[in-house]
């Protein structure tokens, strides 16, 4: 009964959302004032089709029984991620692990490498992972994707629960959750992330009930359920699978690429000084030769280690039997000089050149064709041994910072099932402070922005239509800042300038946009069963800063190579007063906002504007201040007391919102 | 039980035997055996999957583990003798594109 109410609102949203909108590009807009009018009314057009992924979304919801129970041969490795959180808190969280029903394996996986820590956990009879050999430091370490490819090499348990260090996870958390791979497609069971340090009211939107509801239901109806990093299950073949996947599409684009770029490489080789011995120039010969060789076995399709393997054996044969050649007319010349001054030859005889000293000189360091950098990186690429990782196989998805959504979004492009466990079974810990929660948010979104830049989701042909769009949806949620700040502008302009980016205020108008706003609100009571999305809707505005920051860090990271000034989120509370600082972009709206009500209101008073257009732009204003206000209550938050225990407070992610100020 | 992994280093070459299931139980122990083959000189590896009934995505992870010890050390890592499901493994995960099966452990190295 409640999908065919939810499907009734969505398609009345849809039907209202489109009637609304459609007028406004076509017949409301005054091109007088383009510059404020075009913009919003493209802010309007994002929020419609933000508010539609939506309800596309919730349309499929999918309610779901308790699996069968799973077979009890299933064997299980509990991963505990951490990086620098305090000993305590991990072991808590690795203790609580180690006390699962199921039969498992539990292992700390800490990538501070921390002496304490080993020790904590091998005298409590837990695992201890941390980074081997192969990851030297010249090695790319990405973070927690680095940290999870690292133990699955080093462990064998067919499904793994990943948990971050503070999701203390729940006795039955397997019992509940494994029987789904009985389905062997299926590859992933996400649980909700809740946390049990949030006051009722939730200051920093730290909950996300929504999210872990009707969303993550309505992407699990489509088989798109997210990976979310903690309190999930995987099936180990499948990110095997996706790692082997990986690595041949690595090897061959990277041989590819080195093939493409030798003949270049060749050609400048050949024009520097050292070409200019001419045992130099016979080896770029030969190089020249194994490398167009190679080319051409590799569009007859020819394996990429056979390719590489003779690449490889004839530069270094040719290398030595030039080398040796060098090496017997040195060893000629010295003799003949012998001969010549046979009185001068002293005890030792002839002086003769080392054997070794050929195989020496044929190193790939050592030949003269080490001296030649563009050549030697090429031969250097021409491998399989995915020299610049440090491990051939990267299960877990290292193109962006949230390696969760990456990682199933690969998994579903593989053909493997998902699932969205609607049930909390594990209890974390939320961040305590602005600082600390801005971090967070920021690192969300700037990982979201990097999986759309680097692997949109709508050009991916393994996926599904429903897929894509579920992937899209969250990318697109996170665009939600520019729209804000032009919901923040027009009042402003409306109020102090007495610019109206509508033609006109009227009946046309209100008979338009009001119908849609209804079902729109009801829309989300109807699919959220009440959840609270109001603190939802606030962060997505009032957090315009952090979105815009990372949706231009993400591009200027993936487009220009710069880093994104990553961090790793604190789980301590951090210490100091209250920062307002963190929302200086926020003040000076909020101010902004303040005067342009003010000088509106005199601006009436003087009979400058008219009294429908001044209110409707105050009640909007009103409405931009209270999204803005709660970031008072976020700056002067001290952190959680826990006096009357958490409940369930607002949501978090951009996502948890209702729709914008359309 | 019997010994999953056994090695014979013949003139050009060392054959690892692989019997029963390549799994992700059994991954980690062919990495060793592989490891301790080159380690003793021997760079050459021809992993004979003859008797391989059964390898999982973990068994091949391992497998490319064991291409990279063995090209760093100087030599190459071949395999032989491919059953249907570990041929059907290879050709699912692209694999093929990057390993060559041979017929047989004598023909691995037959070309060099």
């Amino acid at each position: 009964m409640t999908r065919f109410w939810t499907r009734l609102f969505v398609v009345l949203t849809v039907i209202l959302g489109v009637n609304y909108v459609a007028w406004r590009w076509l017949a409301s807009l005054n091109w007088e004032a383009w510059w404020i009018a075009v913009p919003l009314v493209i802010a309007e057009t994002y929020s419609l089709i933000d508010v539609m992924l939506f309800g596309l979304t919730v349309w499929n919801l999918k309610i779901r029984k308790p699996p069968p129970p799973a077979p009890d041969t299933a064997t299980v490795d509990v991963f505990i991620t951490t990086y620098n959180e305090p000993l305590d808190l991990v072991m808590t969280t690795a203790l609580a692990a180690k006390d699962i029903r199921w039969p498992h394996s539990t292992w700390i996986l800490d990538d501070g490498d921390r002496p304490e820590m080993r020790e904590l956990a091998e005298s409590n009879g837990i695992g201890y992972v941390t980074r081997g050999a192969d990851w030297t430091p010249d090695m790319p370490r990405h973070a927690k994707a680095g940290n999870l490819n690292n133990a699955l090499m080093v462990t064998s348990g067919e499904y793994l629960l990943i948990l971050d260090a503070d999701q203390i996870p729940e006795p039955d958390i397997l019992d509940k959750t494994l029987g789904y791979f009985n389905d062997d497609r299926v590859a992933l069971v996400q649980t909700p992330q809740y946390f049990i340090n949030v006051p009722a009211d939730d200051p920093l939107g730290s909950q996300a009930p929504l999210f872990y509801g009707p969303i993550q239901q309505g992407k699990d109806g489509w088989n798109a359920a997210f990976f979310c990093g903690s309190n999930a299950i995987l099936r180990r073949e499948a990110l095997m699978q996706l790692g082997l996947v990986g690595y041949v599409k690595a090897t061959e684009k990277s041989v590819r690429r080195a093939l493409a770029a030798s003949r270049s490489a060749i050609k400048k080789a050949r024009r520097s000084d050292e070409a200019k011995n001419p045992l130099v120039e016979q080896m770029l010969n030969q190089v020249e030769a194994a490398t167009e060789t190679a080319q051409t076995e590799l569009e007859a399709g020819a394996s990429l280690s056979e390719i590489t393997y003779r690449v490889r054996r004839k530069v270094d044969d040719a290398v030595r039997t030039l080398v040796a050649a060098d090496f017997s007319a040195l060893q000629a010349d010295l003799e003949e000089i012998a001969a010549m001054e046979l009185a001068h030859v002293g005890e030792g005889g002839v002086t003769t050149v080392a054997t070794d000293a050929v195989d020496r000189m044929s190193g790939r360091d050592w030949s003269p064709l080490g001296a030649l950098e563009s050549v030697h990186a090429v031969l250097d690429a021409i491998s399989v041994e995915r020299t610049d990782e440090a491990q051939p196989i990267m299960p877990l998805a290292t193109i962006s910072v949230t390696e969760d959504m990456a990682t199933a979004m690969r998994i579903h492009s593989l053909g493997w099932k998902s699932v969205y466990h609607h049930e909390i079974l594990a209890n974390g810990l939320a961040p305590e402070d602005l600082k600390t929660m801005l971090t967070q948010r920021l690192r969300w979104a700037q990982g979201t922005m990097q999986v759309l830049l680097r692997e949109n989701p709508l050009v991916q042909r393994r996926l599904t239509w429903g897929q894509r769009l579920m992937y899209f949806s969250t990318m697109w949620s996170y665009l939600s800042g520019f729209a804000a700040v032009v919901y923040f502008a027009a009042p402003i302009i409306y109020l102090t300038l007495g610019i109206l980016p509508v033609s006109s205020l009227s009946y046309d108008f209100f008979i338009r946009f009001i119908p849609f706003m209804v079902v729109n609100q009801l829309l989300f009571v109807v699919a959220g069963h009440g959840i609270p999305t109001w603190r939802g809707q606030q962060y997505s505005l009032a957090l315009f800063p952090t979105w815009i920051k990372a949706c231009t860090t993400a591009a200027r990271n993936v487009w220009f190579g710069r880093p994104l000034g990553f961090a790793v989120t604190p789980k301590a509370r951090q210490s100091g007063g209250p920062s307002w600082s963190l929302i200086r972009p926020q003040i000076i709206v909020a101010v902004l906002l303040a005067v342009a009500l003010v000088v509106g209101i005199i601006r009436l008073l003087a009979g400058m504007s008219e009294p429908l257009g001044t209110l409707v732009n105050v009640a909007w204003v009103a409405f931009d201040l209270v999204v803005l206000s709660v970031l008072v209550k976020a700056v002067l938050y001290k952190g959680f007391v826990p006096e009357n225990g958490p409940e369930h407070g607002g949501p978090e992610r951009p996502e948890e919102r209702n729709a914008d100020a359309v | 039980m019997q010994m999953q992994f056994s090695y014979e280093v013949k003139d050009s070459y060392a054959e690892v035997k692989s019997v029963g299931r390549l799994n992700m139980v059994a991954a980690p122990k062919l990495r060793e055996v592989v490891n301790e083959v080159v380690a003793s000189g021997s760079s050459r590896v021809v992993v004979n999957l003859a008797e391989t009934d059964f390898m999982d995505s973990s068994g091949l992870g391992a497998l490319i583990g064991c291409l990279k010890a063995a090209r760093q050390a100087g030599g190459d890592l071949r395999i032989a003798g491919v059953q249907p499901q570990v041929k059907m493994v290879l050709e699912l995960t692209n694999m093929d594109r990057v390993l060559t099966a041979y017929p047989s452990a004598e023909e691995a190295f037959g070309d060099d």
